[in-house]
């Protein structure tokens, strides 16, 4: 028995379900990787999950097997191999990471993610306000991580531009603890997607029920993340456990709403994919949009604060008529 | 008047929450305890996180009341930055009013 994850044809956030449910989890000592033997087109976050994975099995524990498809060598340029440390049987000279993506990373410290922001963010050649953005999800996510996933193993995360859609696609996974366990520390989750649920709520954090948060957390990374997702019509995917939440995109010329209860934003979700055990965050950054961040900023506001007035509200002891 | 420049401290993109916590602990609470007023000045700063700006004032007023932002003054912020320092003042300022069940 092996675990067992195979990178199929296509695999973007939008057709990412398929590929999370044919990935077998069951023995987690050893790892089978196997590859569509003809093409390979798949979102950055399908990367960080097998790099993140490679990085929980002994070197003699992954099996990897000879990719056929003539893609193979994005796989070797975006550092797979490399990170897996298996041979690819691909020789090819390893320029500078300057075709507008970011190579598989790891990042285990707040130090060693400031670094990544300074230094590799640029390498997307991004406009200053494309790349703000870019460098705030990244910071928002990688932190979530550092703090709460309680794995040494830090974050893995990638990214790449697609000139076509003019958007970055990010992926970034950990092996740590999962959502559940973080939030259940100050909330009540019985499952995974509740436990999601409550991450994406505006001031819910697994640190403290306080209003207000702690003083280094206040819940509010992945509402935001989650919020220019929303805004720029992109998908935004987060899988923890068996849990995993998808917001679709919303239709052009529908007006623009945003909502502290993800459940309402549209959406796709499901209880009980294979289990991952650590928590995985893919984002589509469409970058026509980004500009519109400072906008954005006043609706966060507005929603956030209804937030926490409809949570005290709900605290408010009530008369009782009899 | 004691003046705190955040580019010296958290560079261009100010993120980095360790150093928030570091400027908010070191600096900024020892300052407005002592009664002295103080300025965050942001200049060159292109853009901070929601995140690192909680780190570094959700807790003052926590501890302090909201009547710190009396003697706290936010220095050349771009309108996106004032927009995160007024939806974390905002929210802090919201919750604070409700007790929660753990208080």
């Amino acid at each position: 028995m092996e675990m067992k994850v195979h990178i199929p044809n296509s695999a973007f956030l939008g057709n990412i379900d398929p590929f999370l449910r044919g990935f077998d989890p069951s023995s987690p000592e050893t790892i089978e990787i196997t590859a569509n033997e003809k093409w390979i087109a798949v979102h950055p976050i399908v990367l960080s999950m097998i790099a993140a994975l490679g990085l929980t099995v002994k070197e003699d524990k992954i099996h990897c097997e000879k990719f056929e498809a003539k893609s193979k060598h994005y796989l070797a340029r975006m550092g797979l191999f490399k990170f897996l440390k298996v041979s690819s049987g691909i020789s090819f000279v390893e320029h500078e990471s300057a075709g507008r993506f970011i190579p598989l990373t790891q990042i285990r410290t707040s130090d060693e993610l400031t670094k990544f922001i300074t230094e590799m963010i640029p390498l997307l050649h991004l406009e200053p306000e494309p790349s703000k953005t870019i460098g705030y999800i990244v910071s928002e996510l990688a932190r979530n991580v550092i703090e709460h996933a309680e794995t040494e193993n830090g974050a893995i995360l990638c990214a790449q531009y697609y000139k076509k859609s003019n958007s970055i696609r990010i992926g970034i996974a950990d092996t740590g603890v999962g959502i559940k366990e973080t939030i259940s520390r100050s909330h009540v989750a019985p499952t995974d997607l509740d436990a999601i649920r409550l991450a994406l709520w505006p001031g819910i954090t697994g640190t403290t029920r306080r209003e207000g948060g702690t003083e280094q957390n206040a819940g509010a990374g992945l509402f935001f993340i989650k919020s220019i997702a929303s805004v720029n019509r992109d998908f935004f995917v987060i899988y923890s456990g068996g849990g995993f939440y998808k917001l679709l995109k919303r239709p052009a010329g529908s007006k623009q709403r945003l909502y502290a209860d993800p459940f309402e934003d549209r959406h796709s979700k499901e209880a009980n994919l294979p289990y991952w055990r650590g928590t995985i965050v893919g984002a589509d950054i469409t970058l026509d949009q980004t500009a519109e961040f400072s906008s954005l900023l006043d609706a966060i506001g507005n929603t956030y604060q209804a937030a926490v007035r409809d949570r005290i509200k709900a605290r408010h002891k009530k008369a009782r008529f009899i | 008047m004691k003046t705190i420049s955040i580019f010296e401290k958290a560079g261009a993109f100010a993120e980095n929450k360790d150093v928030a916590r570091d400027i908010r602990t070191r600096e900024v609470l020892p300052a407005l305890e002592a009664g002295e007023e103080i300025i965050l000045d942001f200049e060159r700063v292109g853009a901070a996180t929601q995140s690192f700006i909680h780190a570094l004032i959700s807790d003052v007023l926590r501890k302090l009341g909201d009547d710190a932002l009396d003697r706290i003054a936010f220095k050349s912020c771009d309108d996106t930055i004032k927009k995160i320092v007024n939806i974390v003042i905002g929210y802090m300022q919201e919750g604070m009013g409700a007790r929660g069940p753990e208080d």
